[in-house]
């Protein structure tokens, strides 16, 4: 631990302290921008609101009726397919298997999709929120492999970001995903797919 | 006019990424004869700008946001000792380790001996500007340590042995077909017949070079966006997935932040995760964002360092006026709307920050010195005010460069004892405008002048030191008579 007593801390702390010497006063900080929506979670206008941003992201969407598996099993390719360990049954397509710890990360580079659940969604950025719980997997699980299906209930569905926020630990880790993996580095020109998983489906989920 | 209240910090070490060889002017004559540069700037900056205003438009409680942003910021510096040792508590209470380091080389170092001790010879980079700023890659590679740059422009500009050129995208400079070239040259095992300059043939073309050092990697180096007390949980907002890959995969991650990036709150994160996204790319949200806190059994990283960084930061928070600078989130959209910019280029900077915000932060961490290459920071603008306009955390830059210029010539006039010709010239203004007599027989003496001037040029150039005013300016026709003569005759008018 470099600097920790009488070194670089202290230093750094004094410094601090010493630029400080005016006693400047915390301004309250004014929070009146929204802290939600008019809608419920969950509401269609809501769900309708998600479909569109997620679709401008080039993410595929589809809508699941009551069987919720095979709506998962028509986008899932013959590669081999791994899920979230806590994923409910009903959600469970045929054939696949449950991530485990003992599998190192890197070997998730030969496995052809993912399925797991999410925790939160934001319509108005388009955004679904993984915890990394049983539910939606540690974070290698949605990284590597490169499709990514996750299933995202109308009852997750929520306006605004601070709605998001306030629904999750921040102590875990979280991860934030809006559409596949992009990047505007080429002559700020979008294109979808670098790192990340290139094809997100998201399937929605009226029940669950 | 220096107006220091508090002890000021050291500068930023020479270490640092943050000063060029030649001041602006100088190094800007490069950019504005480049008319390939300028082209792509140009192209790449007014995309920016029109995709930044479409999201923000639709953003109803915009100004609401702004404002929270700002006081959250201004808050934080207030009570930062505090805020840092809370979080040194909470990300070490979750199994971090956290190192402080005055300065770049000190940062460098720590990084260096951690890498050494997991006894490996080559690291994974997340994007971040404040390894850029303290030179790591340098310092990594004087240790016989690889550093791989994982962003698509970055590793841009680290293939081409460039410097970058612009905080979010920092190989803006460079157009696809140069990109091409650069990868062709660099990236074993591409063919030149099938590769094309598409840009999303291109990134295909990263991915499968990256891919293979992600999943062989065993110490990652990022930076921060933001760094939530409570929770001791840090942010990486991103976009591609090399962040992720980084932040996930090896056993070992670095990170290296700046004391200013802390936020106190979880709370206060719903703000930027707002502002952030719309004023940098553009985007209602960016493709990733990671949170974590400390190590979390099972799932990614076993051992996380964060490194908290002064590096001349303490030196900018001793000045009350100046202090908002640090409250840059790093979003770059006042480098996309500054027409001088947009003409120079970033690399004009000298300094890994350029722009309007590099033009008030860079100064302020190394120090005016009457005399320093980046004494000309503050004189690159033209004070239009648009940089202000678009900041999210609504930082007064052109209030600041006013207070810089200032700040300069009062470094300048200590440093020499004769006076600058500016002094000199305010003070004879001064000694004319102060007795009326004085000042109308100047302005009848400055009507001789008027032959002397055709289409806004001295017909004959005009001697140092007037020069260094005239050659970039175009002179005002002068009239045939001065106003207190026309006021004389005509009394304002009522006479004709």
């Amino acid at each position: 631990m470099s600097g920790k007593v009488g070194g670089a801390r202290d230093a750094v702390l004094a410094r601090i302290t010493g630029a400080l010497a005016d006693r400047p006063i915390a301004p309250e900080v004014p929070r009146a921008y929204r802290l939600g929506g008019d809608l419920e979670p969950g509401h269609p206008e809501l769900v309708e609101l998600l479909v569109d941003r997620l679709v401008d992201y080039r993410a595929t969407v589809i809508r699941a009726g009551d069987d919720v598996v095979a709506a998962i099993e028509q986008v899932l390719p013959e590669a081999p397919v791994r899920h979230a360990p806590g994923l409910p049954e009903d959600w469970l397509p045929a054939g696949s298997e449950p991530d485990s710890p003992a599998v190192d990360p890197r070997d998730l580079d030969s496995v052809g999709a993912v399925v797991t659940g999410s925790v939160v969604a934001v319509a108005e950025t388009g955004s679904i929120v993984l915890d990394h719980s049983p539910l939606c997997g540690r974070r290698a699980l949605t990284l590597v492999p490169d499709m990514h299906v996750c299933v995202v209930r109308h009852r997750d569905v929520v306006a605004t970001v601070p709605e998001a926020l306030r629904r999750v630990d921040p102590t875990g880790p979280l991860t934030f995903i809006s559409g596949p993996s992009a990047t505007s580095d080429i002559e700020l020109t979008r294109v979808e797919g670098v790192h990340g998983p290139r094809t997100l489906v998201v399937v929605l989920v009226e029940g669950g | 006019m220096t107006t220091f209240l508090g002890m000021p910090g050291p500068p930023a070490d020479a270490t640092s990424e943050l000063r060029g060889s030649v001041p602006f002017p100088v190094a800007a004559e490069a950019g504005l004869t480049n008319s390939r540069l300028r082209r792509n700037l140009s192209k790449a900056t007014g995309t920016i700008r029109a995709k930044r205003a479409a999201v923000v438009a639709e953003v109803a409680d915009w100004e609401e946001l702004r404002e929270a942003g700002r006081a959250i910021k201004e808050a934080a510096l207030a009570r930062l000792p505090e805020l840092l040792v809370e979080l040194e508590e909470q990300v070490e209470a979750r199994g971090g380790v956290v190192h402080w380091a005055r300065d770049a080389s000190e940062a460098n170092a720590i990084v260096v001996d951690l890498v050494r001790a997991k006894g490996v010879d080559e690291v994974v980079k997340v994007k971040s500007m404040a390894t850029q700023e303290i030179n790591l890659n340098d310092a990594l590679e004087a240790a016989g340590i690889r550093a791989i740059e994982t962003d698509l422009a970055e590793l841009i500009v680290q293939l081409a042995d460039d410097r970058p050129s612009h905080i979010l995208v920092p190989a803006i400079h460079r157009g696809r077909a140069e990109i091409r070239q650069i990868f062709l040259e660099a990236m074993p095992g591409l063919d030149p017949g099938t590769l094309t300059d598409d840009p999303r043939q291109l990134a295909e073309a990263a991915r499968a070079y990256l891919r293979e050092a992600f999943l062989r990697a065993r110490v990652a180096v990022s930076g921060a966006n933001f760094g939530v007390v409570e929770t001791g949980t840090l942010t990486v907002v991103e976009s591609e997935g090399n962040g992720r890959m980084c932040l996930t995969l090896p056993e070992t991650l670095i990170t290296v932040m700046g004391i200013e990036k802390v936020i106190p709150t979880w709370r206060d994160l719903e703000v930027f995760l707002q502002l952030l996204p719309r004023s940098s790319t553009g985007e209602r949200m960016n493709p990733y964002t990671s949170t974590w806190s400390g190590v979390q059994p099972g799932d990614g990283p076993a051992e996380f360092h964060l490194i908290l960084l002064d590096n001349g930061r303490t030196r900018v928070l001793a000045d009350p006026a100046g202090r908002s600078a640090l409250h840059c989130i790093r979003c770059s959209a006042c480098l996309n709307v500054c027409p001088v910019y947009e003409r120079a280029g970033g690399h004009a900077y000298g300094s890994v920050y350029p722009g309007p915000i590099g033009a008030i932060l860079t100064p302020q961490l190394t120090g005016l010195t009457g005399d320093s290459v980046n004494d000309s920071l503050p004189y690159a603008s033209s004070l239009c005010g648009a940089c202000e306009e678009v900041c999210p955390v609504k930082i007064p830059i052109p209030e600041q460069l006013v207070r810089l210029r200032a700040e300069h010539v009062e470094a300048y006039a200590s440093a020499h004892r004769i006076p600058s010709g500016e002094a000199a010239a305010m003070r004879t203004a001064s000694w004319i405008m102060g007795d009326a007599t004085r000042f109308a027989r100047a302005g009848r003496s400055a009507r001789l002048g008027r032959k002397g001037i055709r289409s806004g040029r001295a017909i004959v150039p005009l001697p140092p030191p007037l020069s260094g005013w005239s050659s970039s300016r175009d002179l005002p026709a002068l009239p045939e008579e001065t106003f207190r003569e026309w006021w004389a005759r005509t009394r304002g008018g009522e006479r004709r």
